[in-house]
């Protein structure tokens, strides 16, 4: 983790779709070691401000920035990483060959790929084919991504969706061990999260 | 250093997705061969008329050939979402672009010229012609894609896209088509053709540094 505090920030968010208003006048500051979950129900626009502060969608109004400067000139995207609904992998691709295009695509970060597979329990699975594996395997693989690069901000959309109790657990310790190293998390989640000693604020959305 | 090697990596990945869902491979050049070799039949037993009008034939098959596959350019990696991912790599997304481009002409634009000598002598294409033609298509097959690159991009994100897809490319491929073909059919008659080639070279290197950026742009319109 790069030394020297980094922050990430909205000031007057909004999101209007189809004429209907999800949010507006939003704000929010994330520290180092500091997580934000997004609450809301169904349809109140959480995957929305997600896809906004990755920069996919702008917002209607507001701003977002990046250690005080606009995301888009500054070097947010080299610390920031996404796990959205999609998870961005080649089912024709067996699981090294497709973290290695990962790893081709980021800065490399604290672990290597071989360690990271461990670390969520899929040592053993490089040669096996994406489509090969089940709905919780593969979302586990997406957090794999997360520890390989060197990211500061993690942004996940839902990220314990089809893991099992166990996956879900082991999630939360990596989550809290990013934010003891000085990392940011965003995340929605419907599951009640149990991050113990990370500084959680919370924005409601409906 | 490192950017290359982004650069290599995406070219690579879909060099070895192409491998494995082979019918991608397959579909636009058994296209290609399949219009080519019906035109003879249709023209009937008329070899002058064939041969006269054989450089056209090749190039309009090329050019729908190129069509046809234009839509898996970005196709899947909008659907499984590798696009989002490519996005938001910290490198350049114009030069992932055109390793994407560089693979797509790799595996459809490449095979089209190995298999066009077997085509033009077919069609009855003199001998002299030959290799300008086989020239006219390395500078131009590389250019439909790039060109073809930004109306996918821009229409990747729709369900239907495919017709106004080319609508947006197919009057940015005539030039293409006129230079190649009236150079081959310059060759033919024993005429100089370093104008026409001249012309596709500096149309292939424009593409080349111009198209990357836009493509790369629409993408991110599109994924919103």
């Amino acid at each position: 983790m790069k030394t020297g505090a980094l922050c990430f920030s909205g000031t007057n968010l909004s999101c209007i779709r189809d004429d209907r208003v999800l949010f507006e006048q939003l704000n929010f500051t994330l520290q180092q070691g500091q997580a934000l979950l997004l609450e809301g129900k169904n349809g109140s626009g959480k995957t929305s401000l997600l896809r906004i502060l990755c920069g996919f969608r702008l917002p209607d109004s507001g701003s977002l920035s990046w250690c005080g400067a606009d995301i888009n000139g500054s070097e947010f995207y080299e610390h920031m990483a996404y796990v959205g609904h999609l998870d961005g992998f080649k089912k024709e691709l067996t699981v090294l060959e497709n973290l290695k295009v990962v790893k081709a695509l980021n800065q490399p970060g604290r672990f290597s790929i071989e360690q990271s597979l461990e670390k969520l329990q899929l040592a053993g699975y490089d040669d096996v084919l994406v489509q090969a594996l089940s709905a919780g395997q593969k979302r586990r693989l997406s957090i794999v991504r997360l520890l390989m690069t060197a990211s500061a901000l993690w942004i996940l959309d839902e990220p314990f969706t089809s893991l099992d109790r166990q996956g879900i657990a082991l999630t939360e310790t990596l989550m809290t061990e990013h934010c003891a190293n000085g990392g940011m998390i965003i995340l929605t989640s419907h599951h009640d999260l149990n991050l113990s000693g990370v500084d959680l604020q919370r924005i409601n959305l409906s | 250093m490192s950017l290359l090697q982004a650069f290599l990596a995406i070219v690579r990945r879909d060099l070895v997705l192409a491998f494995r869902r082979r019918s991608e491979i397959a579909n636009p050049l058994l296209f290609f061969i399949l219009i080519i070799t019906l035109f003879p039949l249709g023209v009937g037993a008329q070899p002058k008329l064939l041969q006269a009008i054989a450089p056209g034939i090749i190039w309009v098959s090329a050019l729908l050939a190129a069509m046809l596959s234009l839509d898996g350019l970005f196709r899947s990696d909008f659907d499984d979402g590798s696009l989002e991912l490519l996005l938001l790599s910290p490198y350049p997304t114009s030069v992932l672009v055109l390793g994407k481009i560089t693979a797509h002409w790799l595996v459809t634009g490449l095979p089209l010229l190995l298999i066009a000598p077997l085509l033009a002598l077919l069609l009855g294409i003199s001998e002299r012609a030959l290799g300008t033609l086989l020239l006219t298509l390395l500078l131009g097959t590389p250019v439909l894609s790039l060109i073809g690159a930004i109306g996918v991009a821009l229409t990747v994100g729709l369900r239907r896209g495919g017709m106004l897809m080319s609508l947006l490319v197919l009057p940015l491929y005539v030039p293409v088509l006129i230079f190649a073909s009236s150079a081959v059919d310059m060759a033919t008659a024993g005429l100089p053709v370093s104008a026409q080639i001249n012309i596709m070279v500096s149309i292939l290197l424009l593409a080349l540094v111009l198209t990357p950026w836009p493509a790369a742009t629409a993408l991110k319109m599109s994924i919103n």
